[in-house]
């Protein structure tokens, strides 16, 4: 098929960036969105022009390298899917692609198509863990049973892949779903009790300071989340918040 | 140098015990004065960071990706074995421990296994506590379910997403360490070069890949978990970046490479659809648990299925071929990898492949789905259900067993799994071979350490299913953060060490030339024409059969490939800022130089075994004929200048606690 691709083309963080235009032909339908890029990359390189730059790694939805804002919607057209399981039978010959970073104050962009997630580590590193040492003596595993539906629940939370679609779909860039799968995954556990009051009091905190917006319950993560992350986990979060606030003694 | 392998005398059950209440400590006081740099963040890399961050050595870790929780580990699907006796089948340690010495074909370490097999059960307890939501049953406990080579159900599961699960465990334990500032943590990264002083492994040189810049970084030990190479043979399940620099590099400098050769080719694969692939996609070998494999009986069928005119769903259960049922009945659709890989080729040579290009073969579920479909019919107290009834309910069950995989299959190829049966073929997906290491998983070069798919101890020839996982923790989590401490407690006087010493100079030196060489080469030909080309060489002639003629033939066009790729080849851009394809080329280089190596080892190891299947040693049934007289040793390869002339050195391989055996799962 025959496509004209509108790519966001930036040399560097300070540098100012423009919307480029580049027809291909001979793109095949199993190629998927990645393996297209790839395919432009190589005729830019033949004629000399410095390849699209663009995350991506593992290609198969898990590793959560991947991005791109396309045709507005972050992953694109389809539901349920990272960029680089979207395929180029979604289109048809003759579109006209627009592919964008995603935008956010709290990711830069470093290069093209690549934008600077590092926010994210540090919202889990202010408490997105369980405090315990690598003794290799904690109690057995199955001394601890948990209940179905809150393992399954527990789960579905910790499916994230930690993309960034939720805050580039968002019109006030929040992370709110980004960090709730996190602080959900473990305030259904028992072995996330004893931390939990000071895990979602932190790692709220360390989401403002990073520059992220609130959240005013449009949906609009749940529906782009690759992993169908639910805002049920947005709603625990803030119960768990409000409660943590008030009996915190802090 | 002669190969020690330092294994600890005494009875098998004992030696890790013994071995590890021996090993010197370092004190609190003293392990605040040892940097420790670890390279990699995957399931060895970020348990053995927090672990030794947690001892309270200074941990610097180093990844390539924009965040540690991006390594690969986070794609395995089907989960982790460990010895734990859950289900009450008879499992033990030491079932284990002869589960994976079998199925590696006899030819890895009793004492490296035994001590993994031991840990096991130790990884389970550390990863709940950590609260990593492992699949539990209806009573709130953990569920298990069997991977391949084994009669008994070890495998603890996250639904396909284990790998994932169990990295974001280790994340989680590492950015706690990060916060404390106890782990420096490097991310996009990438190690260009092991700084060697004084024989010993003092640091790395760096990339900065953001800035181009590079950057020297020096410690008391180097850590290297940065994976297997099978992006050697560009189409791999592995991820894009997945490289081989880190370990490749530090063979250059005198760390020797074991088992080169030894490469996992995955049964279960989505098949290869079009030139402009850029990489494969597994399908969890705990899919076989309940698809079953076949291909049709006749080949008037095979060929009208491939001209569009036949539907796999239209022919009679009498005119399939389940083979693997058929030449395996004791372990059926469950033998081992490399088994089932074989035999996948050896009916689609013979011309009963399924798809197009008539390499693939089919995995259905429709007996399952029946099967359970009639289970639920009953316990949800369906009367006389229908046909209709019973398929959807079945389909229920299986969707909750392995939803994302069969939405992952369908994503990509467009047809339901569901309905009509899984097309699939093997694909390379895991290298047992790696740096040689001794049983502290200490390198040839001092001080250098080697953990999870980068190491060789482990799987021996062939790696069973949910194995990787349990190795890549064992290593990090309870192995390597105890036995550094024999070569650490040397060092408590030595003092931080100089990045300014002429060995660092030198190595910078080095890395500089190097990318210099690419920016300014002014060739024709893209990083990935040369990549594509070495793949091609590689899946011919070192793939899932190999002989003399093709492994000599490979020799020969690596080493023109490798000529044509330093004359030829075209990086644009700067050397200054982000330029990945800059980062590609000198990858890619290091794998034509393995390649050739993979190619000489493979030539030199007159046996199949495992992985490794030489056409030339074959029964007349098409198994594999092991030489257990002349090939019951590890090949552990010294750089010499040019990979096809590197040094063979053996490591003999002593059984004393298993009997050597043809294996059968017949």
């Amino acid at each position: 098929m025959d496509l004209t691709l509108k790519i966001w083309r930036q040399a560097g963080p300070e540098a100012k960036g423009e919307m480029k235009t580049y027809p291909i032909s001979g793109v095949e339908e199993d190629m998927s969105f990645l393996e297209m890029l790839d395919y432009l990359n190589e005729q830019l390189i033949d004629q000399g022009i410095e390849p699209v730059v663009f995350d991506h790694d593992c290609r198969e939805g898990i590793c959560g390298m991947c991005s791109l804002f396309i045709n507005g919607e972050a992953h694109g057209p389809g539901r349920k899917i990272t960029t680089c399981q979207l395929h180029m039978r979604e289109f048809k010959s003759g579109d006209t692609i627009y592919i964008e970073p995603f935008r956010a104050k709290a990711f830069p962009i470093i290069k093209d198509l690549m934008v600077d997630r590092s926010a994210f580590d540090r919202i889990q590193r202010a408490g997105g863990f369980i405090s315990v040492n690598t003794s290799g003596n904690t109690i057995d595993a199955n001394a601890i049973p948990v209940p179905k539906e809150n393992a399954d629940k527990a789960f579905d939370a910790a499916t994230c892949i930690g993309c960034g679609a939720c805050v580039a779909t968002c019109k006030n860039s929040s992370a709110m779903l980004f960090a709730s799968a996190k602080i959900s995954q473990f305030s259904l556990l028992p072995q996330g009790q004893p931390e939990a009051k000071e895990r979602v009091l932190n790692m709220v905190n360390q989401m403002d300071l990073e520059g992220f917006g609130n959240c005013t319950n449009t949906g609009a993560c749940e529906v782009e989340c690759p992993k169908g992350i639910s805002l049920e986990n947005i709603a625990r979060m803030n119960r768990d918040y409000l409660f943590a606030s008030l009996s915190n003694n802090k | 140098m002669a190969l020690d392998s330092k294994i600890p005398a005494g009875p098998l059950g004992e030696k890790w015990t013994k071995h590890k209440g021996e090993i010197p400590l370092v004190s609190p006081a003293n392990k605040r004065l040892i940097d420790v740099i670890v390279v990699g963040t995957g399931l060895a890399g970020s348990s053995a960071a927090a672990s030794l961050a947690e001892m309270g050595y200074n941990v610097k870790a180093f990844c390539f990706q924009d965040s540690p929780r991006r390594a690969h580990s986070i794609a395995a699907q089907g989960g982790i074995n460990a010895a734990k006796n859950y289900q009450n089948d008879g499992d033990s340690v030491y079932r284990l421990f002869y589960d994976t010495i079998k199925g590696g074909d006899y030819r890895s370490r009793e004492a490296n296994v035994h001590r993994l097999a031991e840990v096991s059960r130790n990884i389970i307890d550390q990863c709940v506590a950590q609260g990593v939501p492992f699949a539990r049953d209806y009573g709130g406990l953990l569920d298990n379910r069997s991977f391949g080579g084994v009669q008994v159900s070890r495998t603890f599961y996250a639904k396909g997403q284990t790998g994932q699960q169990l990295l974001l465990g280790a994340y989680s334990a590492l950015n706690r360490q990060i916060a404390k500032g106890r782990v420096k943590m490097y991310a996009r990264h990438e190690m260009q070069e092991l700084v060697v002083v004084d024989g010993k492994a003092r640091g790395i040189i760096a990339k900065n890949l953001v800035t181009g810049e590079f950057e020297r970084h020096s410690a008391h030990a180097v850590l290297l978990c940065t994976g297997g190479y099978g992006n050697v043979f560009f189409l791999s399940t592995n991820a894009m970046g997945s490289n081989v620099t880190a370990a490749w590099k530090a063979h250059r400098k005198g760390a020797y490479m074991a088992n080169p050769c030894f490469t996992q080719i995955h049964p279960t694969c989505i098949p290869v659809s079009g030139e402009n692939q850029s990489k494969l996609t597994l399908m969890s070998e705990s899919l076989r648990n309940d698809g079953r494999i076949w291909v049709p009986a006749k080949k008037e069928d095979a060929e009208a299925i491939r001209a569009g005119k036949l539907h796999p769903n239209d022919i009679a259960e009498e005119n399939r071929d389940y083979y693997l049922e058929r030449r395996y009945p004791a372990f059926g659709n469950l033998v081992p990898r490399d088994v089932a890989s074989r035999a996948a080729k050896e009916r689609c040579d013979a011309g009963y492949g399924v798809n197009k290009t008539g390499e693939a073969v089919y995995l259905d579920f429709a007996a399952a789905i029946v099967r359970y479909g009639k289970e639920e019919a009953l316990v949800k107290g369906v009367n006389n259900p229908s046909d209709a009834d019973i398929k959807a309910l079945g389909e229920k069950v299986v969707e909750a067993k392995y939803g994302n995989l069969f939405q992952m299959y369908e994503k990509i190829t467009a047809s339901n799994p569901y309905k009509e049966p899984m097309m699939i073929y093997p694909a390379v997906h895991y290298t047992m071979g790696g740096l040689w290491v001794d049983y502290n998983l200490m390198t040839s070069i001092p001080g250098c350490f080697a953990l999870g798919e980068a190491n060789f101890s482990d799987h021996g020839a062939n790696r069973l299913g949910a194995s990787a996982l349990m190795q890549g923790l064992a290593d990090g989590y309870f192995v390597a953060p105890y036995t550094v401490g024999e070569f650490l407690s040397k060092d408590i006087r030595t003092g931080a060490i100089s990045t300014d010493s002429p060995e660092f100079e030198e190595a910078e030196k080095v890395v500089r030339e190097r990318t210099d060489k690419f920016i300014n080469n002014n060739g024709t030909k893209s990083v990935d024409f040369f990549h594509k080309r070495l793949g091609k060489i590689m899946w011919n002639e070192v793939g899932m059969a190999r002989n003399e003629k093709g492994l000599k033939q490979a020799i020969a066009d690596i080493q023109a490939l490798r000529e044509e790729f330093y004359a030829d080849v075209r990086v644009l851009g700067s050397a200054n800022g982000m330029n990945p394809e800059l980062d590609k080329a000198g990858r890619v280089a290091d794998l034509i130089e393995l390649g050739e190596l993979m190619a000489k080892d493979a030539l030199e190891r007159n046996e199949s075994c495992g992985g490794h299947f030489r056409e030339e040693y074959q029964s007349e049934e098409g198994e594999a004929l092991r030489d257990d007289a002349n090939f019951a040793f590890v090949s552990a390869w010294e750089f010499t200048g040019v990979p096809a002339e590197a040094k063979l050195h053996k490591e003999e391989l002593t059984f004393e606690n298993v009997e050597l055996k043809t294996r059968s799962y017949k």
